[in-house]
């Protein structure tokens, strides 16, 4: 049983799929199916009688897509498995188990076949597996964070990189010309290639690690914002040295070249990024008729942005991540709720599945046939390594702490430097280097580079983090207060710089707003979709989640896009829309009316008329959503559904929540409708509200009606 | 300083700015020719309409209050060493300033201080307590006009029911001050002052 297993497996890594490429030619597939033993086969190959066939098995048939689909599985089963797996998920990061089960099904493999097992190929690595990581890092990019600090995230990156590469390729260069190790006919050019592909920080690596330790999120968006930038150095600089092998000579101006190549690169894949993105933006404003599609906009375009950018030979992971955070707001402001959480699912969903694919192509393709090992020069890469990142983080840190508000602290550089994980695209680029004598040492050191950095410093990181008590995330969302002050906080200061006359942070952000605002919202987004102002829309984000029974403290440490998708709202077919409208203005007239017999000054106005009475109510329901074509109806479906009694939501008027136990003169105001049309469906399901408390609801709903009528005149 | 007819600072007044509000020299200098350009009138002393010459300040939503935050109580005028003192609620906090003695009293750029001049800036009237009216107004003005009355004084309840502990409906300082405490404030509200 288990040797058919195993046959099956073997037959599944067949060279020949698409996925995996080895360094041979691939066999043809007819040979290949002959050399394989006693499993059901092709058919034809078998002599047996031309009887029709009942039952037959057509591999070949479906090899291709078989075996893709069922590394998949393999991968996500084991992601299942870690997760149920107890306490390991709380000591080792998921990188290293991943890894570990690839060593583990690469070691099946070799000692079955007795022959390496398949590599992970560089172009299926870079056109298919990267791609969803990165889109899905930069839709989720907090962008405010991001830009705030974008000035010492591309010092990081551009420099750092640099710095890193440099030091590395030249010291080893260094070492091997005195160090006698064999290797002294390894030219600098080779070192400095070696050294640029080894030098940058991976974002894969490090989101699937520090996804996990929760630091502060100023911390996490410097590392993290810094193994995305680096790219475009990465890229160009290995493009540049490899060119440089090839060339015979290399003077000054190439070098030169090289450098102006690095701002054509960045810049390119940025432009590439912006424009897919707003592309992308605008096409979803059409999406209203056809709503199921719309989801797809977003990765169509992002994917292509990204093959644009690698045809042009720009940085691609620029541009995508550029793509996404470009679009996001408009396509989040266009296209439906439902579509939303789906675009958010499929993003976490493809990018956790190529991850977990990469790791384990990363542990199958370290069980090679032909490592070279070089005691001395592995371990004074690794040394090199972690030496030139230190200094550098120092270094540049101690620069850039000058020009900043608040400084990086030596704990959080600590965290920087450790947190420098190598991962995937190393492996890919020393793949892709030109042949030459010691490229198999390149290999194993890389190999070696990346399992250490994951292994050891990504289970360390997180008692690190601890131990040195570095500052860690907060909540997941603030309070209303805290974001109505910091509002008001941000607006001070931005008229400050003015009154300074200093085009600081606020300035420039005030500009973009301001633009945005005028000129790219109205063309970007729906018209009918106007654009909330963030207070609101936290409001309103909490005003759901305390409906749907959550608090926002608390939590489960997960990202705010997931809990979002826990809590999104059901859509409501019109009909339901109108009946529930009507119930719930019907009902909040009458808590609020509830209200008024508490207060002697409100009983005064029971004079006013019914008309008065009826514009306010019509008035409430134009400020209830955006589709308010049916108030008429509402108006006078109020009178037959004024009977409906049983007090239905708590409604949106949380503000007036368990908490005050008595009600209060100002509180009158609020017991008219707020939120938009989203929250009152919310409220539908919760419990009633805390005001029925010895109330009655139906008694002289008359004159509550036109106190309430009041109200609202009062409030104008 | 009203006295005198041209514009130079004076190395006495320099130094006592400084020990007031804790700026370099530099910084004093380079702030008082920003006050010069400002000071279109010549006299010394800035006016309301020489801030609302500022265009970015016009469109900012909360620019007369900023403007109102400069000028002494119900004066028109406000000289140097009033600018001074206001834009050094604004200077970064430094480490080292921690460990001052204490009988300087409080610097203008504590954290303290920096909150009470955010406070003021809802608390027209100077009774030490935010109400819903002068809430619903900053909101307002924020907000834009896209939002509802209604909206809006149920974000205002809600704002005032988060930081309310006794009860009164008024955001009273302490109770702002508690509100924003997980909030790091000394970073928001500073301002990279060019050496």
């Amino acid at each position: 049983m288990t040797v058919t297993y195993i046959h099956l497996l073997l037959l599944l890594l067949d060279p020949s799929s698409a996925l995996m490429s080895t360094q041979d030619p691939p066999p043809s597939l007819g040979n290949h199916s002959m050399d394989k033993n006693d499993v059901d086969e092709a058919e034809g190959h078998f002599t047996v009688p031309i009887a029709f066939r009942v039952f037959s098995v057509d591999y070949h048939h479906v090899q291709a897509p078989f075996e893709i689909v069922l590394w998949i599985m393999l991968a996500s089963l084991a992601k299942l498995g870690f997760h149920w797996s107890g306490r390991i998920p709380a000591v080792v990061p998921e990188s290293c188990l991943l890894i570990m089960v690839g060593l583990l099904v690469g070691g099946v493999i070799y000692g079955v076949r007795h022959t390496a097992p398949p590599v992970l190929s560089a172009e299926a690595f870079f056109l298919y597996l990267l791609p969803p990581i990165v889109l899905d890092a930069g839709y989720f990019l907090p962008g405010r964070l991001f830009f705030e600090n974008l000035g010492t995230i591309l010092w990081y990156a551009v420099l750092g990189t640099l710095w890193n590469v440099l030091g590395i390729g030249l010291s080893l260069y260094g070492l091997c010309q005195l160090g006698g190790w064999g290797l002294e006919e390894v030219s600098l050019l080779h070192f400095l290639l070696f050294g640029s592909l080894i030098a940058a920080v991976d974002p894969v690596a490090v989101l699937s690690v520090f996804e996990e330790i929760h630091v502060n999120e100023q911390l996490h968006i410097l590392v993290f914002g810094e193994s995305l930038l680096n790219d475009a150095v990465t890229v160009v600089l290995y493009k540049l040295f490899e060119s440089f092998l090839r060339m015979p000579s290399v003077s000054g101006v190439d070098v030169l070249a090289g450098g102006c190549q690095f701002v054509v690169v960045g810049l390119g894949g940025l432009c590439v990024g912006l424009f897919f993105g707003l592309v992308a933006a605008l096409t979803t404003r059409f999406t209203a008729r056809a709503q199921v599609i719309a989801p797809l906009f977003v990765f169509l375009y992002s994917y292509l942005s990204y093959l644009t950018s690698e045809m042009l030979h720009f940085s691609g992971i620029m541009a995508i991540v550029t793509c996404a955070v470009t679009m996001k707001q408009y396509v989040e402001a266009n296209v439906s709720e439902k579509s939303n959480t789906t675009i958010k699912y499929f993003l976490k969903m493809w990018s956790s599945v190529s991850e977990t694919l990469i790791f384990i192509f990363l542990g199958v393709s370290t069980i090679q046939d032909v490592h070279m090992w070089s005691w001395p020069f592995v371990s004074s890469t690794l040394f090199l390594c972690l030496l030139w990142r230190a200094l550098g983080v120092l270094l540049l840190t101690a620069v850039v702490n000058k020009l900043r508000r608040n400084a990086v602290t030596f704990r959080d550089q600590f965290i920087i430097a450790y947190g420098g994980l190598r991962g995937a695209i190393c492996f890919s680029l020393v793949f892709l280097i030109e042949d030459f004598p010691k490229k198999r040492l390149f290999i194993t050191t890389t190999i070696v580079v990346i399992l250490f950095t994951v292994f050891v410093q990504g289970m360390t990181i997180k008692p690190l983090v601890e131990l040195l008590d570095v500052k860690r995330k907060k909540r997941v969302l603030p309070t209303v207060s805290e974001e109505v002050h910091c509002r008001l906080l941000d607006h001070l200061l931005s008229g400050i710089e003015d009154v300074v006359g200093y085009w600081g942070q606020h300035y420039w952000k005030d500009k973009f707003e301001h633009f945005n605002t005028k000129y790219l919202k109205r063309f970007l987004i729906r018209e009918d979709k106007q654009p909330k102002s963030s207070i609101v829309r936290l409001y309103q984000e909490l005003e759901r989640r305390e409906q749907m029974g959550e608090t926002d403290e608390g939590k489960r440490e997960r990202s705010p896009a997931i809990e979002e998708n826990q809590t999104h709202s059901r859509s409501l077919l019109p009909e339901e829309m109108d009946s529930i409208r009507r119930i719930l203005s019907t009902n909040l007239r009458n808590f609020n009316n509830k209200h008024i017999t508490a207060y002697s000054r409100h009983t005064l106005h029971q004079d006013f008329t019914v008309d008065a009475s009826r514009k306010a109510c019509l008035r409430r329901h134009q400020s209830l959503g955006e589709r308010h074509s049916s108030t008429q109806t509402h108006g006078s479906q109020w009178d037959d559904a004024g009977s409906q009694g049983a007090c239905l939501s708590r409604s949106l008027t949380v503000s007036q929540s368990p908490r005050s136990a008595h009600r209060d003169p100002h509180s009158t105001r609020e017991g008219s409708l707020n939120g938009p049309v989203r929250v009152t469906f919310e409220g539908l399901a919760s419990p009633s509200s805390t005001y029925l408390q010895g109330q009655d609801s139906s008694s002289a709903r008359m004159p509550k009606k036109l106190s309430f009528a009041f109200e609202n005149e009062k409030g104008k | 300083m009203g006295s005198r007819a041209s514009s130079l600072l004076r190395e006495e007044d320099i130094e006592e700015i400084k020990k007031e509000t804790g700026f370099s020299h530099s910084q004093i200098t380079r702030l008082y020719s920003r006050f010069h350009s400002l000071d279109k009138g010549e006299n010394g002393a800035l006016s309301r309409e020489d801030f609302q010459r500022i265009p970015e300040l016009a469109i900012n939503p909360l620019g007369d209050r900023i403007i109102n935050a400069f000028f002494p109580e119900g004066e028109d005028q406000v000289n140097f060493r009033g600018f001074m003192r206001t834009l050094a609620h604004f200077r970064p906090v430094e480490d080292n300033e921690k460990n001052k003695d204490p009988s300087a009293g409080e610097p203008l750029n504590s954290r303290n201080n920096k909150l009470l001049f955010a406070f003021r800036l809802y608390d027209l009237d100077r009774d030490d307590k935010i109400s819903r009216d002068e809430l619903l107004q900053v909101l307002r003005m924020m907000v834009g006009v896209n939002i509802s009355d209604e909206q809006l004084g149920s974000i205002a309840d809600r704002t005032i029911q988060e930081a309310d502990t006794n009860g009164d409906m008024c955001i009273s300082f302490s109770e702002f001050i508690k509100v924003l405490e997980k909030v790091d404030v000394e970073q928001k509200m500073s301002i990279r002052f060019l050496h």
